[in-house]
């Protein structure tokens, strides 16, 4: 017998003239339509409570987020924290990072950061002390605090953006590096602007387009 | 046909409520009715431990049916629900338990409720709490645990129920004392079923169930941090409102969503009113009358030509409580190309997520169609595009070949299945080709009638379906299980579970003697070499069906199907059809994986 059914086949069917993008979006010749990857930081007031951490780092593996840094830490009010996390993602996947971590329970609020908004990382490093001289020569250029010293060693703490961490160490590393340990990166909106409040009205839920914070997101 | 259709299993008036209700054996022993009366009548007591406050908030929140296997670690909530209204229904196997409470979930609306021990208990539950996940199914695990101090020692039967399931819920919490265990369920219970349904889990350490409490639980309420938009954005539903009025080929695509939402009349109204052809998703099956000429029935994959051809052509697509799953939407860049996209969606993180939305409506589906109908002054001058769909239904007519020297074509068999019942009956299925005969050949009109494992696709999930929505629709209602051999095979073991319970459920084994839609893309995309998918040898479901005290029947010719199906539906209570189908029959249409949906194949040669 005859399998399958009637009716014209995929070649005499018309076809429509249009498109979608990879992500879903109809492609405008217009207008340009591709998302490129941007860095940028997303700030989240959570449930200060056992699991949110693992809920969060969970939640950006299983979709597969591109995520750079993670910090998590208490804030004023001792039933919140706060995590602050670095992305790399196009337009789409950030407006989705942001509402898939809006959809965990114990998170109260989420919001992406504007360029300008303050941001700061700590470092520790521990370098060979055999030039004392030249050592702490290169901890004043970089503003970095000793820490700890022994005979071969010294330890400094270097706080500031990710690009002056990046240079100091980079500095540093004329004189030896035994160690590095970075916090990652926490950031704060600045002046009266909130940073992820518990204003839960504040966020839009039904967002059109996508932002037009496409400018990169420079460190200060 | 069958000629042993008489059987010797426990009829209606055997079987009373309190068997029901923690019976593990079928010879329980039972209180006498007026026991149950009396008690429901008087006011509670106080509850004094953390698993007698499980139980009150189980029954605080108005649980009828509760679906589990014992064992150590939850025995204290066990021992309460012992004394307890609340119907428990103790199942084969806990995936058995997950699915039925699933089930239970989907047919009522309210959050079905499955109960294991620790460990394996919890492990075996995992499937189908990732089948409530994946279909937005309302559903509360309460998973026994060891005592807080052994956590994190690997002691006996030990497993982060927690940590393994954070992925595949809602939300899930680990009940840290005995005071807050009632409200943790609770609050469980109303997650699972607000905003987004979803499935919710408790872990339940046994000294937090043990220990002494007199806190009662707190009214079932989702955490403050829990928020819902109910209405969408009213300037976006003006917006909206303006497209659809000037759309010329719009169509309505409803999801699941909308069945869940209980916004299934609203959109028929919409869709009437203004002539608006309607398509749905697999979840959305009775969210629109597949009689109704608007009706296109189901897209995607196993869609129909016409649905798929619509969807593919139109310029305005209304996608309601639809997460536009890979399934429905075949390649991305490929899917409905030249239309704006009006999506509503109750959960934000749906809007955009795979195709983009023109306009993005948050908020509850009965609500945002109420806005939308109420925005939307004109209906669409779109009389071609209707007469074009009408013209796709013929020229991609469902209608199939089957010869009376044929083996018996598996459309048929749902065909006569569809006739032989009401408008109401249920329908729930196993996973593979079977599944899908029953979407397209059965017409559904009413929501919460089809009950499948849409987004998971979990073979097995059909029995244990059919046990919890057997339980929770209405007596007129029949439960019909299309299953598929290789399905039925994973869960059959629910058998018992219905007999015991004298569940008046019809199971249509669909049997091919194959994983069968493993085999049918073997043949299509494997160059026909049907590893690990020929059966070669099955049970005879009959006899099986029959050894468990069900009432078995057998299905060789077409001569057979009508009176055997009216004699299965017959019997007061469970019965097994074991349909011998033609082994090499597949479905079509079929868009192959990231296919255009426009291009569907109809035989083999066109994938
Ligand atoms: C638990 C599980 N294991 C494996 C699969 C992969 N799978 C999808 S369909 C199918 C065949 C199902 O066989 P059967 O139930 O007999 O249905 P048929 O396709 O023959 O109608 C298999 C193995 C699955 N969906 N679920
Ligand atoms: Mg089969």
């Amino acid at each position: 017998m005859k399998r399958g059914l009637e009716g014209p086949a995929p070649e005499e069917r018309p076809t429509p003239a249009g498109r979608r993008n990879k992500q879903g979006i109809r492609i405008d010749p217009e207008v340009e339509a591709t998302h490129e990857p941007r860095r940028t930081v997303i700030s989240a007031l959570v449930a200060h409570e056992p699991g949110v951490l693992s809920d969060v780092s969970g939640l950006f593996s299983r979709r597969q987020f591109n995520i750079e840094s993670l910090t998590v830490g208490p804030t004023d009010d001792e039933e919140r924290a706060r995590i602050t996390i670095v992305v790399e993602e196009p337009d789409p996947g950030i407006d989705q990072v942001e509402k898939q971590l809006r959809k965990l329970v114990p998170v109260i609020s989420v919001r992406e950061l504007e360029p300008d908004a303050m941001r700061r990382e700590l470092a520790l490093v521990k370098v060979d002390a055999a030039d004392p001289a030249s050592v702490s020569a290169v901890a004043d250029m970089y503003d970095a605090t000793a820490v700890d010293s022994s005979p071969e060693t010294a330890t400094f703490e270097i706080t500031g953006s990710r690009q002056k961490i990046e240079a100091a160490v980079e500095t540093f590393s004329q004189f030896g590096i035994r160690e590095v340990s970075r916090t990652g990166l926490t950031a704060m909106a600045r002046g009266t602007d909130q940073t992820a409040g518990a204003d839960l009205t504040a966020q839009p839920a039904d967002e059109a387009k996508y932002g037009d914070n496409t400018q990169p997101a420079d460190d200060d | 046909m069958s000629e042993r259709a008489a059987k010797v299993t426990p009829t209606d008036d055997e079987q009373t409520d309190e068997q029901i209700t923690d019976s593990a054996a079928p010879d329980a022993a039972t209180e006498p009715d007026s026991a149950a009366e009396t008690e429901s009548e008087t006011t509670a007591e106080p509850v004094t431990s953390g698993a007698e406050a499980v139980v009150r908030a189980l029954e605080n929140a108005g649980v009828e049916y509760a679906f589990g296997v014992q064992g150590g670690a939850i025995m204290p909530v066990y021992d309460v629900l012992y004394d307890s209204d609340i119907r428990h229904v103790t199942m084969a196997h806990e995936q058995g338990a997950a699915h039925a409470a699933d089930a239970y979930g989907i047919v009522s609306g309210e959050p079905g409720v499955c109960l294991a021990t620790s460990g394996p208990g919890a492990t075996n539950l995992v499937t189908g709490i990732a089948d409530a996940d994946m279909d937005s199914d309302p559903m509360l695990a309460l998973t026994g645990q060891v005592p807080t101090e052994f956590v994190g020692n690997d002691a006996f039967q030990e497993t982060d129920t927690t940590g393994v399931t954070t992925p595949i819920t809602k939300d899930n919490t680990f009940a840290s004392d005995a005071d807050h265990v009632g409200s943790d369920v609770t609050e469980a219970f109303a997650l699972a079923r607000e905003g987004r349904p979803g499935p919710t889990l408790v872990d339940l350490p046994k000294d937090v169930t043990n220990g002494e409490t007199d806190r009662e639980p707190d009214e079932p309420k989702t955490p403050d941090t829990y928020h819902v938009q109910e209405r969408a954005d009213s300037e976006i539903v003006a917006a909206a409102a303006e497209r659809i009025e000037n759309a010329d080929r719009p169509v309505m695509l409803l999801g699941g969503g909308v069945i869940k939402g209980e916004a299934s009349e609203a959109c028929r109204e919409f869709a009437i009113e203004h002539e608006i052809p309607v398509i749905t998703t697999m979840p959305g099956l009775g969210a629109f009358p597949e009689d109704h000429e608007l009706s296109l029935e189901m897209a995607g994959m196993h869609g129909t030509g016409y649905a798929n051809m619509a969807i593919t052509h139109c310029d305005t697509l209304i996608g309601i409580g639809t997460r536009f799953d890979d399934r429905l939407t075949g390649g991305i860049e490929t899917f409905a190309p030249d239309a704006e996209v009006i999506h509503v969606d109750i959960d934000p993180a749906e809007i955009s997520k795979n195709i983009h939305a023109d306009y993005p409506l948050v908020g509850d589906a009965e609500t945002v169609v109420e806005q939308l109908a109420a925005a939307v002054d004109e209906s669409p001058a779109a009389t071609k595009w209707r007469a074009q769909c009408q013209q796709w239904k013929s020229d991609y007519s469902m209608a199939y070949e089957a010869p009376e020297d044929a083996p018996v074509q598996p459309e048929f068999v749902v065909e006569a299945l569809d006739e032989a019942t009401s408008d109401r009956a249920i329908v729930t299925t196993g996973v593979g080709q079977h599944q899908m005969w029953a979407a397209q050949y059965w017409t559904y009109t009413e929501p919460r009638t089809w009950v499948s494992s849409h987004g998971l696709g979990t073979m097995g999930y059909g029995l244990p379906a059919a046990i919890g929505a057997r339980l929770a629709a209405d007596d007129d209602q029949e439960v019909i299980c299309v299953d598929g051999d290789g399905s039925f095979l994973m869960t059959l073991q629910g058998l018992s579970v219905a007999v015991r319970e004298n569940l008046d459920i019809t199971v249509a084994v669909l049997n091919n003697e194959y994983i069968g839609m493993v085999r049918q893309w073997q043949d299509a995309f494997f160059e026909g070499r049907h590893a690990a998918s020929d059966y070669n040898w099955m049970p005879e479901f009959d006899k099986l069906a029959e050894a468990f005290g069900a009432c078995g029947f057998r299905i060789d010719d077409y001569d057979d199907v009508a009176d055997t199906i009216e004699e299965a539906l017959a019997y007061d209570g469970p019965s097994v059809i074991d349909v011998h189908i033609d082994p090499d029959a597949n479905v079509y249409p079929m868009v192959p994986s990231g296919g255009d949906n426009g291009q569907f194949a109809l035989t083999e040669d066109q994938l």
